[in-house]
């Protein structure tokens, strides 16, 4: 077993630039989501770091060797792909075999070592199958077993449950989860899914064109997203980012001074500073007229049951700024204003100008 | 069709019988002539029914050839074409798969040159090249051996082209999956590659052997001597010259022979010809 450390690794396909100087150290054991947009290079990364794409700059380690110039098969690693790449013509046993005959092992091993791997992802009845007679939910699991008999140092996931419907998506997660507490194998997984990015990481790193944007545990990446683009990119709907300026007192004046707070405590250091001020859909609460801080119009409801989302905007353009609200009320009018109020502790503050979190 | 139409249903099944006739009936002619005596053969109108030289004629033309025309006997030419059609196809196969697996999968300097070089030549058939060919094939004195009746017809450019663009549709992931589990190129090749493109394979087996158990122009160049020619050329040689002066019967038997080789390959290949032309394991 062995930790990864990645050391300001940049990539250029050509002229264009991919990664622009991304570090981050993986502890042995960890399991580490790398989050973004379509297009961010979280793939282009995690293959940088499988050995099939080269390094234009910066170093790559596991364990203790810098691996730079190995090949894939030399990096002690496995790979899941996200159409799985299972060999269409062998069956499920030879799949998760070849790589061990490959390297020349006795076959009384493989046998064992399939088999074992058959046995913890509940293959044992289908390894005669070709990967043409099985569903979705079984070529990830062969996929993930030719992984795990390979018995590598790191498991890299791209994207391995995107082709799966949502109800198996979620099992797929939890059988992920008891498969890497059951093997403490050092995991780097790549997925455009943010539940799947909070549920399954124990740190998490949030890209965006290639930079990484914050890099840490799920909780504090929600709790003090380190910009405006990770604000907005976790959670749903994406965090309310109103422009405003820091007044004297400690308040915050949002929306031509519309919206009126004051911080759980002064800031003297930041008065009369330009702000955006962030607050989280799921942090609005309905309230009376008198108490309200702000009162978007409302432009349409989605009732998702249990929860009701509701989106506006703030003045009298249609145009104008436009809010979220998760609410855990489902009786509301479908249009008209809203009178809603958040708390204090629950206010992010950004720097229009760098996107940065303003830290308290 | 899953409509019920009777009418159109019987107008089809008239369309489909009569080709069917139209192409059968030269077959059965052409057999029945090669069950006559030359004088049954000759007669005007000729019988459409079997004749009684069977045994007599087949046996003829296997071992001694014809009596007027060329002597060779058609036994020897069978196989002349057989290892042919077979050298063929099997060159051509081994040849293409190579080069269009180097052209997928590696990246060399004028890859895309090599790539087009092939493709032109695509417009260079067996005829146009033929005198160059001839000569050069003669200057290697390969007139008159297999070596020469075959290797100017092993490469392929459609072939090759064939094979190009069944390998772009196996997906990057799997050469990448093997190259994570250790298979170097070659290893690949050998594991991945051949296998899934068996259906291919197979499909492109049966086309080729037909085209070189066809060949026509290029034997008849290089060929000279009664032990190499093959059972097409054979049949030419047996005809020397006016309608009187041939013996009908045996050039039919020999006609017939000529078309039951293809006829088998393709009878015992069909699923796999058809699986190739249509489907593919991936
Ligand atoms: N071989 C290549 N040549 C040129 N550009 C490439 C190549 N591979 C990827 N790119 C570019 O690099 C960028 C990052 O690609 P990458 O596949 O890493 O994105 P991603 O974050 O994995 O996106 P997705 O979520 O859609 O999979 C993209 O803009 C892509 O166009
Ligand atoms: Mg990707």
């Amino acid at each position: 077993m062995a930790g990864v450390a990645i050391r300001d690794v940049h990539k250029s396909f050509g002229p264009v630039k991919v990664i622009q100087g991304i570090s981050m150290d993986i502890a042995d054991g960890e399991f580490v989501v790398m989050v973004g947009p379509s297009g961010c290079g979280k793939s282009t990364l995690l293959r940088m770091v499988a050995g099939l794409e080269s390094i234009t700059s910066g170093e790559i380690a596991i364990g203790e060797r810098v691996v730079n110039e190995l090949e894939p098969k030399d990096r002690d690693i496995a790979m899941v792909f996200q159409n799985y790449a299972l060999y269409p013509h062998m069956s499920v046993y030879q799949n998760m075999a070849y790589g061990l005959r490959i390297q020349g092992r006795p076959k009384a091993e493989i046998e064992k070592r399939v088999q074992r791997a058959a046995e913890i992802l509940e293959l044992d009845k289908l390894l005669k199958r070709r990967p043409r007679e099985l569903s979705g939910g079984q070529r990830q699991r062969v996929a993930m077993g030719r992984a795990i008999v390979r018995e590598p140092k790191v498991f890299l996931f791209d994207e391995p449950l995107s082709n799966l419907d949502a109800k198996l998506r979620v099992q797929m997660r939890s059988e992920l989860q008891a498969l890497h507490q059951r093997l403490k194998t050092t995991t780097l997984y790549v997925t455009h899914d943010q539940v799947e990015a909070m549920t399954l990481a124990h740190r998490m790193m949030v890209m965006n064109a290639g930079r990484a944007e914050q890099i840490g545990a799920p909780l504090e990446v929600y709790q003090k997203p380190a910009t405006t683009f990770v604000a907005a990119f976790i959670g749903s709907p994406p965090m309310n980012l109103i422009p405003g300026r820091i007044a004297q007192g400690g308040k915050v004046l949002a929306h031509d001074g519309e919206i009126s707070v004051r911080l759980p405590e002064p800031r003297p250091a930041l008065e009369g500073r330009d702000v955006l001020l962030g607050v989280r859909p799921e942090h609005f609460e309905t309230c009376a007229q008198s108490e309200a801080l702000l009162s978007p119009d409302i432009d349409f409801l989605e009732l998702l049951g249990s929860d009701s989302l509701v989106y506006g905007h703030l003045g009298a353009d249609k145009q104008g700024m436009r809010v979220a609200a998760r609410l855990h009320i489902s009786i509301l009018a479908k249009e008209g204003r809203l009178p809603l109020r958040f708390s204090a502790e629950h206010v992010h503050l950004f720097d229009p100008e760098s996107t940065r979190r303003i830290e308290d | 069709m899953i409509e019920r139409r009777p009418l159109l249903d019987f107008v089809s099944h008239a369309v489909l019988i009569g080709g069917a006739l139209i192409i059968a009936f030269p077959l059965y002619v052409a057999f029945i002539a090669s069950t006559q005596t030359l004088e049954q053969v000759m007669q005007m109108p000729m019988s459409l029914l079997p004749g009684d030289q069977l045994v007599q004629n087949y046996t003829q033309v296997l071992t001694a050839g014809s009596t007027k025309g060329s002597k060779a006997a058609v036994a020897d030419m069978l196989v002349n074409s057989m290892i042919m059609a077979l050298v063929i196809p099997v060159g051509k196969i081994t040849i293409s798969i190579l080069s269009s697996f180097a052209i997928v999968y590696f990246r060399f300097p004028l890859r895309n040159f090599f790539f087009w070089m092939i493709f032109v030549t695509l417009m260079l058939p067996v005829e146009v090249r033929i005198i160059p060919t001839y000569e050069v094939m003669s200057d290697l004195g390969l007139l008159n051996t297999y070596a020469g009746l075959t290797l100017p017809l092993i490469a392929s450019a459609t072939a090759t082209f064939l094979f190009r663009q069944f390998f772009m549709t196996i997906p990057d992931e799997l050469a990448e999956a093997a190259r994570i589990d250790g298979a170097g190129p070659m290893r690949f090749f050998w594991d991945v590659v051949l296998p899934l493109s068996k259906t291919t394979m197979a499909a492109l087996f049966v086309i080729q052997f037909i085209y070189g158990w066809n060949q026509y122009l290029w034997p008849l160049l290089i060929t000279s001597e009664e032990e190499m020619y093959t059972v097409v050329i054979g049949i030419k040689r047996m005809i020397v010259g006016g309608d009187a002066a041939n013996e009908w019967q045996l050039i039919m038997a020999t006609a017939i022979l000529a078309m039951l080789p293809p006829a088998v390959v393709v009878l015992l290949m069909q699923k796999w010809f058809v699986k190739g032309l249509v489907e593919t394991e991936k």
